[in-house]
């Protein structure tokens, strides 16, 4: 009967669309347990004690993540103070500011610039970036945590301009009419009624963006100078650790003490990045909740 | 010579859009103080765009040419050295859609006094009263005006944009169709309100119906296609049309 049929297909797809849903969850908590069985059980006593330590020198058996971590939060950091002001300021000039024939050369502009390889970055980074550090600088190398920040803030920057940018696009023309009704000038309705008004989205791009900036390897991996030492400055050569799982997953022994730290790297990574999406989600769930309670 | 009952003064105001829209062509009209004038007329007939040009958020638009004059107490507000920023604290606008800005209720009162350099916390609280009084909502929100302005019906919502111009003490207060997604009861709250408020301000009132038009009306006018087609003291407009047009306007034959 041609009903019949109709309800089996309704459950089919239902089934189809039920079983994509829950996979992506599946796969997430498999490549956890993955990284965990990779990395812990191989650990003996002594293994987590040279993980405390301050070197990072695996031929040797230092396998201290200190300098590791602080390399790429120092990165990151330093990423996130040129790519945040650098995104919004681009953004709101994009959205607020710019004539709309700029806008319309500016805005696909950017959204090229958010699909280049960043190892062509990378290439730029070596070839003029670094010697220019250098020499300004008078330093011995060029390749130092700074430089690895100003490229990485750059690859997060196009992000953070084309979401922060859609964000305060979609705030209603009437908010900054009303702004400007009672004596406002542009750039005060700006700030103080445009971007607050669009802040949950403000906030999505930077955490994409700086999401973007912490997974980022090859780039890094070429700029930084890969010395893996707890830096005293930002014009200290670093080594993150995404870098490090590249370098050395290549050659490292399958099942040795070594493989299994390069795991825990990996999981020490996925926690983070865990973390920074989870802050992310309930601030703008907060935000959301705040925002249906205001507007039912 | 200006008449000094006439706050508002327009000479052979004309304007045209780039792209060609809603236009104005040779508007002359003396707009009086102290009375509630109506401009009324079907949608695209140019209302909105005057109501914008007499405080300057057409600016912003994409404007091809404005001709004429353009006198509020006998000063061009058109010419280009003119304080647009001063302009807009003296001519205030209520829009049709109420636009609470995300801030308390408190902050949007405030946002127009404290952007003008006024920080003195005795002088807003005294605002803030007097404002929401006048604009009849401060017995409903006097307990919490730290929740969001969002948090208000719509009605509410529309009476605190009334009051947020309010507070800023203008000399004209401009509504844009104030009652269009208005309940009755809040609709003639607003009437009310601005009944009251003609005693001290020069209301000019963009209705959303002729029957709005005709309740509230110390002087008309009725705009059709860019042209001000009559204008007249009183509910004359409404009971003796002189102008054909006005006529099958009014009594619904078109519109």
């Amino acid at each position: 009967m041609p009903q019949q049929t109709e309800q089996w297909r309704e459950m089919l797809i239902n089934w189809l669309i039920k079983i994509s849903g829950y996979s992506a969850i599946v796969f997430v908590t498999l490549i956890f347990f993955f990284l965990i069985r990779e990395s812990l059980p191989g650990f003996s006593p002594e293994t987590f004690s040279r993980l405390a330590g301050s070197r990072w020198y695996p031929i040797e058996q230092y396998y201290g993540l200190a300098p590791l971590i602080a390399g790429s939060i120092m990165v990151t950091l330093g990423a996130a103070l040129v790519a945040i002001p650098l995104g919004l300021g681009t953004a709101i000039f994009i959205a607020e500011i710019a004539p709309r024939w700029v806008r319309e050369i500016l805005k696909p502009l950017v959204e090229i610039l958010a699909g280049l390889p960043s190892v062509v970055l990378g290439f730029l980074g070596i070839l003029s970036l670094s010697p220019w550090v250098r020499e300004t600088m008078n330093l011995p190398t060029g390749l130092t945590a700074f430089s690895g920040s100003l490229l990485l803030g750059m690859t997060s920057l196009p992000t953070i301009v084309s979401v922060a940018e859609d964000a305060l696009d979609a705030v209603p023309r009437s908010y900054r009419d009303a702004s400007l009704a009672l004596g406002a000038t542009e750039l005060q309705t700006i700030f103080l009624v445009t971007l607050p008004a669009a802040r949950s989205g403000v906030f999505t791009a930077v955490m994409l963006g700086l999401g973007r900036a912490i997974g980022e390897t090859i780039m890094v991996m070429m700029v930084t100078g890969n010395a893996a030492m707890i830096p005293n400055s930002l014009f200290s050569p670093v080594r993150t650790m995404t870098a490090t799982i590249a370098a050395e997953m290549g050659e490292v022994a399958k099942g040795s003490e070594h493989y299994h730290v390069l795991f825990l790297i990996g999981l020490t990574l996925f926690v983070i990045s865990l973390l920074v999406n989870l802050t992310a989600s309930s601030v703008i769930m907060r935000q959301q909740k705040r925002a249906e309670r205001v507007l039912s | 010579m200006v008449n000094p009952m006439n706050k508002v003064t327009i000479e052979n105001l004309s304007l045209e859009y780039s792209d060609g829209a809603e236009s104005l062509r040779g508007i002359n009209l003396n707009i009086p103080a102290n009375a509630i004038s109506v401009l009324f007329g079907p949608a695209g007939g140019g209302k909105s765009s005057l109501l914008r040009i007499l405080n300057r958020l057409n600016d912003l638009a994409d404007v091809k040419t404005v001709r004429g004059k353009v006198l509020i107490d006998g000063q061009n507000i058109l010419e280009p050295g003119v304080d647009v920023i001063a302009l807009r604290r003296k001519v205030g606008m209520v829009f049709a859609r109420p636009v609470p800005l995300p801030l308390s209720m408190r902050a949007n009162l405030t946002y127009g006094l404290e952007l003008a350099g006024e920080h003195r916390a005795a002088v807003l609280a005294e605002a803030v009263e007097r404002s929401l009084t006048q604009a009849a909502l401060w017995d409903e929100v006097k307990d919490r005006l730290d929740e969001p302005a969002a948090a208000l019906s719509g009605g509410q919502q529309q009476r605190l944009c009334l009051a947020r111009v309010l507070a800023l003490q203008p000399e004209i207060i401009m509504l844009d169709e104030p009652t269009s997604g208005l309940d009755p009861i809040s609709t003639s709250k607003v009437e009310a309100s601005l009944q009251k408020l003609k005693t001290q301000y020069t209301i000019i009132l963009v209705p959303h119906s002729v029957q709005q038009a005709a309740r509230t009306a110390d002087y008309a006018g009725f705009f059709l296609q860019g042209e001000l087609v009559e204008w007249a003291p009183g509910r004359a407009i409404f009971s003796t049309p002189r102008d054909k047009r006005t006529e099958d306007y009014v009594v619904g034959r078109f519109g």
